[in-house]
């Protein structure tokens, strides 16, 4: 056997966190995920909810500001804190 | 190639890249210009809140209000702060639109800071004039923006990442290319006029703290803008003289003198001392900063400790709820209280934008670029020191002479060898089965690029660069997208690349130091002005290489005096003068 590629997933603490009892993103609602400039939110299809899906957070707070029930909050990523 | 790559072709009067400040205006003025055109505007992100104002802006920097200041002597304080290197005419031209900018958007409902007769609110942060309009309630002019975006019945798509422009046989611009960042679908939009702003480059160097994303600018604006320009054959103007700023350290983002300043905060030394006259961000000032922060008196900070408890309270409601409101979590958690604690300030890493310093894609008074067909506005468009007003401005400008283009002549074809060239170098990284991941080559681009570009600098640390981001271009072709979004990452990889290689070149084109810290060659230590007084252009030369131009600075419009030409020298506070700025503070 030939030397084979492979790629190591690093995991990171997300700095957007979500309180899926106020999220209705079941409900269809997608404001967080539309307004975040970088992209990095999605719906987790284990929950129906949103969450902090890529590690590419600049705490600007579109998502907490707009979200209609206050489901969303913000850290400051943990390596400039 | 991939065959199954879905293609979606459309056809626009005008395309507006990027949706963030000046876009928008450039798209509203477009139909208002001539409601018969179709405007396309188009965004990597979400118009609502996209570009360096997504959550708004706390004032204008560099308003010109009759009764406080004139376009001639704002024109006259742009030059001397940009060491003479600029094209007055376009100066000019914004600060006598400027003005009737701040009413219209005043009209759209944007909240300007008013005095008790209904006057603008005018400040004085610059070492000569009187230009900063505070906006209190700043935080929804992207509302606004988006509410006569709709009125002026723009088009919008979002989440597109453009990464290459189309040119006709003449050289002319005729459409866009670029791709769905969440289902890669491949667009070919064709266009009579092209707008870019798309802001700045601004995930050139790598933040000290070492997170990616955690740059001055939104990581949004990572230099695409500057490449898709340079790449259509576009000159771009002065990119050795960066952007690099004074800020919150670890944070990264403005400290604002600008908003604290006319309420007596001011930036110091460890001793709590100023040790400059004017905190208005030049290549002097950051040169004045970063001699202190290397000095036995550094750090440097913020002070606001001496100031009155209903001041401090007024400072954080606007620091903490406009340009960047995660601002109060981030003190807090570090225990820094304005009243007690000065806040630790350190200097950005390296970006090109034109909005703060001058280093941008070319345009003319009229936001034409060196392209027929190619316009530019905001802050990746040289006109220097420019601000969100500036963008405001100019994007009010490419929006009315982009839509006279487009209902004069008709589209030109496409030429299908460049889309299927771009169509094959842009989806590769979803090709393979394995390869490099887009963030990792970014982190060491961005690492070399401090590690060798960041000022004071060394002309063999440059030449150095140039090796290093040549075996970063040889990597390009290992890209690895796992999805749409990687995709978009490893996009701008090459777009960051093109960057830092222009950054390179630009600097050591100009054999001389100037601009303070923004262009301080350690080996070329002097201002040469026998030589140097010009523009220096880059562009794609024929051999498809980075080739380079002098250009002689335009004659003034608003004359000089010698003795004011070095104002911006005299920065720094002798001890007398500093002790009495303190004693009178």
């Amino acid at each position: 056997m030939a030397f084979q590629p492979r790629s190591i997933a690093q995991y990171s603490e997300a700095a957007v966190t979500v309180d899926l009892d106020k999220c209705i993103a079941h409900k269809g609602c997608t404001v967080c995920i539309d307004v975040c400039p970088m992209d990095i939110l999605d719906i987790d299809p284990a929950t129906g909810k949103a969450y902090m899906k890529r590690d590419e957070c600049w705490y600007c707070l579109p998502c907490q500001k707009d979200c209609p029930t206050g489901a969303i909050q913000v850290a400051i990523p943990y390596l400039l804190r | 190639m991939p065959n199954d790559i879905k293609v979606i072709e459309s056809e626009y009067d005008v395309v507006v890249v990027g949706g963030g400040t000046a876009g928008p205006m450039a798209a509203i003025k477009a139909r208002e210009r001539n409601p018969g055109v179709r405007v396309l505007l188009i965004d990597k992100a979400h118009v609502k809140r996209s570009g360096a104002i997504s959550m708004g802006m706390d004032g204008l920097n560099n308003a010109v209000v009759p009764g406080y200041a004139t376009p001639e002597q704002y024109t006259k304080e742009i030059t001397i702060a940009n060491d003479g290197i600029v094209n007055q005419a376009t100066v000019y031209a914004y600060a006598k639109h400027s003005f009737a900018t701040i009413e219209q958007l005043d009209r759209w409902g944007v909240k300007f800071e008013k005095d008790a007769n209904g006057d603008y609110a005018m400040r004085k942060v610059h070492h000569m004039g009187t230009y900063v309009l505070p906006m209190p309630e700043g935080h929804d002019v992207k509302k606004v923006l988006y509410r006569q975006l709709k009125r002026a019945r723009v088009e919008i798509t979002n989440r597109i990442v453009a990464t290459r422009l189309l040119t006709a046989a003449d050289g002319s611009v005729n459409g866009v290319m670029g791709f769905d960042s969440r289902t890669a679908e491949f667009h070919v939009i064709r266009a009579k006029a092209v707008v870019l702003a798309c802001g700045a480059a601004g995930r050139l160097g790598l933040p000290a703290s070492g997170y990616l994303m955690g740059t001055y600018e939104n990581p949004t604006n990572a230099g695409d803008g500057y490449a898709m320009a340079y790449h259509a054959g576009a000159e771009l103007a002065n990119l050795e003289c960066y952007q690099i700023n004074p800020l919150i350290k670890d944070y990264n983002g403005p400290a604002c003198a600008y908003v604290t300043g006319p309420l007596g905060g001011y930036t110091a030394n460890n001793r709590g001392e100023r040790f400059i006259e004017c905190d208005y961000w030049s290549g002097q000032m950051m040169l004045e900063f970063y001699q202190e922060l290397q000095s036995g008196n550094g750090p440097v900070f913020l002070k606001l400790d001496h100031l009155a408890e209903e001041t401090i309270q007024t400072i954080e409601t606007i620091l903490h709820g406009n340009e960047r409101p995660s601002r109060g979590q981030f003190h807090a958690g570090r225990g820094t209280d304005y009243r007690h604690r000065m806040v630790e300030m350190h200097i950005s890493e390296i970006g090109f934008c034109s909005g703060h310093s001058a280093s941008g894609v070319y345009v003319n008074e009229r936001a034409e670029t060196t392209v027929p067909g190619l316009y530019s506005a905001g802050d990746m468009a040289a006109v220097p020191h420019n601000y969100m007003l500036g963008a405001f401005v100019y994007g009010w400008f490419a929006g009315v002479n982009a839509a006279e283009r487009a209902a004069a002549i008709d589209f030109a074809p496409i030429d299908a060898e460049q889309v299927e060239r771009e169509k094959a170098r842009i989806f590769a990284p979803l090709l393979r089965e394995h390869g490099l991941p887009p963030l990792q080559v970014e982190y060491k681009l961005r690492r070399f690029v401090n590690d060798y570009l960041q000022p004071p600098k060394v002309t063999r640390k440059y030449e150095i660069a140039l090796e290093r981001f040549a075996e970063i271009r040889e990597d390009l072709q290992q890209l690895k997208a796992a999805d749409a979004h990687e995709l978009m990452r490893c996009a701008e990889v090459a777009a960051i690349l093109d960057c830092a290689e222009m950054a390179a070149r630009a600097s050591l084109f100009r054999t001389e130091s100037r601009w303070g810290l923004y262009h301080l060659r350690v080996d070329h230590p002097e201002r040469n002005d026998a030589e140097w007084f010009c523009h220096a252009h880059l562009k794609k030369g024929a051999d498809g290489r980075m080739s380079h131009l002098k250009r002689p600075v335009e004659p003034y419009i608003v004359p000089i005096a010698e003795q004011e030409k070095d104002a911006y020298d005299r920065l720094r506070l002798n001890p007398t003068t500093a002790a009495r700025a303190v004693a009178t503070a």
